[in-house]
């Protein structure tokens, strides 16, 4: 079993790792995986006001395919609105890192991670929409 | 003939898995080369002086192999390897003695090739009882007592434990067996020229040893079977009729010398070489804990062999830590299991937690292992530890002061 | 070391090839668990993969056919493990002979061929094994494989052919001949002893009867025996061209006078079973050696006394006679030189005893 020299790279310089604010209204936080089965992803997005994914940040534990996986995620993601970034399939994270066939379920669970900061992002923004104070009418005003 | 003269060159990790294998003495091979060339007949040839040279390499080596484990050498048998002498112990003695009893006592925590011979076993129509372990993985005599039945042939419980360097109760697990006339077989490869090991005294009726796991040659083992009272078998390798029946082939002439320099070398050194390596793995440890919190030594610490440890630490994962320290070879899990995946079931049987588990690396220590190869591994352990706990969901959670067991986690 | 010594047993066992003997100090440098996903571990794994690429280019097999055993005796005990009604050839190995005790023989003629036409009656039993060895250790006759495997399929058996003797030799070629299983030991090529291998034509099934760890894809449980495995590659490919040792034994053949066995069929190059009329193969043996020459009688692998030849009493020669014959074979080491120290104490041991034995039995006789 030997690894590909991007995944290599992602494991050694693991891009964008961090947290943000969790309770901010423009932050999407996904949390998959379970520690049991030896591999949990937090990764999270935060979205402009012009719909654009802004930054992410992951934290994860797991093997080096799972940290490579993620971390890869973070950098596809920047810059799409979440409605592409919900179109990342997680053969297009397997063949870019070349993962080894045992560890297919690193790039599935990154894809998770992805769709579940989005649906969080989407339940938050839902629920302002449903609540008249807030900034979202400002936004539509600009 | 100095072969050898540098065990590890410059480039290499620092090895630190000796429970997988280890590395050959040199002294090991300087003693078989002979055997590779000049002295290269067939042992079994009874016609010429190459092969009266041989057979004597090969008689030689089975005395020495006798005397680490205070056996006559006429009770020693050579086979290819550890894993062959298991297979051979168990399935020999279950079948010759099947039409009287049909029951074999094993522990959840055997090494592979035990519990998968017991399986098959199992399909064949035996009972096997699969005792459990206690949290430090030792075995629970009064547990072993109880499951001995008068339909049990044999007791297979291991010397030492693979992953966690545990040694079980010999002498008193033998007595047991003693007294209720059933026979003892123990799997040594882990035990054998690191730990004092006596036939006798410890009522072993069989034993099975590794070459590489003793500074010997791979391909290449031992399993000794009792004379007196005598140990019946149902050979595995039919043919020429070697090794009293028990093992037919064309033995190894290099690979048994090997086995026999490596016993002896163990057996002269053993006393040093284990208080060497008991300070070593002292220093080791103290230097993680003084580093690190939250980290777990799994098994008994006590009633361990000195060139093991088997740590937790806690929320990284053991695989990625492995990728990371990049300078050591060490491994998760045993090394036949390792590239499966799964958490170790010998964890599991100790009852550590499956998150637990995850984050477990075995850190083998041995005669070549030196103070400051301990120190860059300490080191390297610390800042890749660090890094990755820097990293994890699990250790920023754990740091909110959140509890993990609180959260529902989605199985995948 | 006795320098004037000429060692003429390689079927017994054949000393190290220098490429194997390099093969293996390098991988005892290197050691490492093949299972173990570090650094030496991969590295021996690596030469494993080698090794066995070395060893299938020897056989025409795949790579991923061979399994790699401790030897000769376990390739052979495996492939017939799980196979109830077998036919095996009454010049078999032990290590064949006694693996299915109730097996049927398929007789050999007098010059030690099989005999096919009883073979093409055998299988009337609708075996699930026929087994026959590519050449026979003691007097060295090839077999008719190709034939073998055509009888056998068309009545739907498998075939085993235990190639230790054959292979390095003459050319063997498992998916030219069909073969499904095949023995091979390091040791008889020039490799070193403790490693030997069975291959396993694709598609067909082999029983494990060796539990444990999952190495050799689940066929074979065990820790590799690394560097056994890389000498046995490095000899495997040094004796791709097989042994050109014919000249030498056209002149053993025609300097002695004592009857060859199997000398009408195809042998191998380097094997002769010869008799000295009157004297005993273990006086003959005891003398070479005293004059220089290692040879043997019998098979080496009955450990223990030396019985008389089984292959011989199948070849239908009478037990006086095959008491004296014994079994000259060369190898890839072997000079003109060895040959002519051969011939000279064999002359000279015929002369002073083997008349006077004549003599004296015809004595007795009287």
């Amino acid at each position: 079993m030997s690894y590909s020299e991007k995944l290599i790279d992602h494991y050694e310089n693991p891009r964008n790792i961090g947290s943000l604010d969790k309770n901010s209204g423009d932050v999407g936080t996904g949390l998959v995986g379970a520690p049991a089965c030896g591999d949990v992803m937090k990764l999270q997005i935060r979205v402009g006001a012009d719909g654009l994914i802004e930054d992410a940040k992951f934290k994860t534990f797991g093997c080096g395919s799972a940290i490579a996986s993620s971390s890869l995620v973070t950098e596809w993601v920047k810059g799409k609105t979440i409605d592409e970034a919900e179109t990342i399939k997680n053969t297009d994270i397997a063949r870019h890192l070349a993962l080894p066939p045992v560890k297919i379920h690193c790039s599935v669970l990154a894809e998770d991670a992805i769709k579940a900061a989005i649906a969080d992002y989407r339940a938050k923004t839902a629920k302002k929409i449903e609540e008249p104070n807030t900034e979202e009418p400002r936004h539509a005003a600009e | 003939m100095n072969v050898i003269k540098q065990i590890r060159r410059n480039d290499q990790p620092i090895y630190l898995d000796y429970q997988a294998t280890t590395p050959m003495d040199p002294r090991v091979l300087e003693a078989m080369l002979p055997y590779f060339t000049y002295k290269f007949g067939n042992p079994h040839s009874r016609s010429h002086s190459y092969g009266w040279e041989a057979e004597e390499g090969v008689e030689k080596a089975r005395g020495q192999v006798a005397k680490l484990i205070g056996a006559d050498e006429k009770e020693v048998i050579f086979t290819s390897g550890a894993t062959e002498s298991n297979n051979l112990a168990i399935r020999g003695v279950a079948e010759f003695y099947k039409d009287r009893k049909n029951h074999i006592v094993t522990t959840v925590t055997e090494h592979k090739c035990v519990l998968d011979t017991c399986r098959h076993l199992e399909q064949s129509g035996f009972e096997v009882t699969y005792l459990p372990v206690q949290k430090n993985g030792l075995v629970d005599l009064e547990v072993l007592r109880n499951a001995i039945t008068d339909k049990t042939v044999v007791v297979s419980i291991m010397a030492v434990n693979n992953e966690i360097g545990v040694i079980q109760p010999l002498e008193e697990i033998g007595r047991i067996c003693r007294e209720k006339k059933v026979f003892f077989h123990t799997d040594a490869a882990q035990a054998a020229g690191k730990i004092p090991l006596d036939v006798e005294k410890m009522n072993i009726d069989l034993m099975s040893i590794s070459g590489h796991k003793i500074y010997g040659p791979k391909g290449i083992g031992a399993l000794y079977v009792r004379r007196k009272p005598r140990v019946r078998l149902v050979p595995l390798i039919v043919g020429g009729g070697q090794e009293r029946g028990f093992r037919s082939g064309t033995l190894p002439t290099p690979l048994c010398v090997g086995l026999g320099e490596a016993a002896e070398i163990c057996m002269k050194e053993m006393d040093g070489e284990a208080k060497r390596l008991k300070k070593l793995q002292e220093r080791m440890l103290e230097g993680l804990q003084s580093k690190l919190t939250e980290i777990v030594v799994n098994g008994d610490l006590e009633h361990r062999i000195p060139g093991n440890l088997n740590i937790s630490f806690a929320y990284v994962e053991g695989e990625s830590l492995m990728m990371g320290i990049k300078g050591l070879s060490v491994s998760s899990g045993s090394a036949c299991t390792s590239a499966s995946l799964e958490p170790s079931y010998v964890l599991r049987a100790l009852g550590v937690e499956e998150e637990m588990a995850h984050t477990s690396l075995r850190i083998g220590l041995g005669r070549f292992t030196t103070e400051q190869e301990v120190d860059t591994a300490v080191d390297e352990l610390v800042r890749h530890v660090n890094k990755l706990r820097a990293m994890s969901p699990l250790w920023e959670m754990a740091q909110e002061g959140i509890d993990l067991k609180s959260i529902e986690w989605a199985a995948h | 070391m006795v320098t004037a010594y000429s060692y003429l047993d390689h079927n017994a066992t054949s000393p190290l090839r220098p490429a194997a003997l390099d093969a293996m100090v390098e991988a005892l440098h290197a050691g490492g668990n093949p299972s173990s996903v570090h650094r030496p571990g991969r590295a021996a794994r690596a030469r494993i993969d080698k090794a066995r690429r070395q060893v299938a280019a020897l056989v025409g097999a795949l790579p991923g056919e061979v399994v790699f055993t401790s030897g000769g005796t376990e390739a052979n005990n495996i492939a017939l493990h799980g196979h109830q009604r077998v036919l095996v050839s009454a010049i078999e190995h032990e290590s064949v002979l006694k693996a299915v005790p109730g097996a049927a023989c398929i007789p050999v003629d007098g010059n030690g061929v099989l005999d096919l036409a009883a073979l093409e009656r055998m299988l009337t039993s609708k075996p699930s094994l026929v087994s026959v060895m590519f050449a026979n250790n003691e007097t060295g006759v090839i077999q008719p494989i190709a034939e073998v495997v055509r009888l056998a399929r068309a009545s739907g058996a498998l075939v085993h052919c235990d190639a230790v003797q054959a292979a390095g030799k003459v050319p063997v070629d498992l998916h030219g001949l069909g073969v499904d299983y095949l023995s091979l030991s390091a040791h008889k090529l020039g490799g070193p002893t403790g490693v030997g291998a069975l291959v396993v034509r694709e598609g067909v099934p082999l029983v494990t009867d060796r539990f444990g760890g999952g190495q050799e894809s689940y066929r074979r449980a065990g820790t590799e025996n690394v560097a056994g495995i890389a000498g046995f590659g490095a000899a495997a490919e040094a004796s791709r061209d097989g042994l050109d040792v014919a000249a030498l034994r056209e002149r053993i053949e025609a300097s002695l006078p004592g009857r060859v066995y199997g000398a009408a069929a195809p042998r191998l190059p380097n094997t002769t079973c010869l008799s000295m009329p009157g004297v005993k193969a273990e006086t003959q043996v005891m003398a070479l050696d005293l004059a220089g020459v290692a040879v043997s009688a019998g098979s080496a692998c009955s450990s223990g006394k030396v019985n008389r030849s089984a292959v011989l009493t199948a070849m239908g020669v009478e037990p006086a006679e095959a008491e004296t014959a014994i079994r000259i074979s060369c190898g890839w080491n072997t000079v003109f030189e060895d040959i002519e120290r051969l011939i000279t104490a064999w002359q000279g041991l015929y002369t002073r005893v083997g008349r006077s034995d004549i003599t004296s039995a015809a004595r007795r006789a009287a």
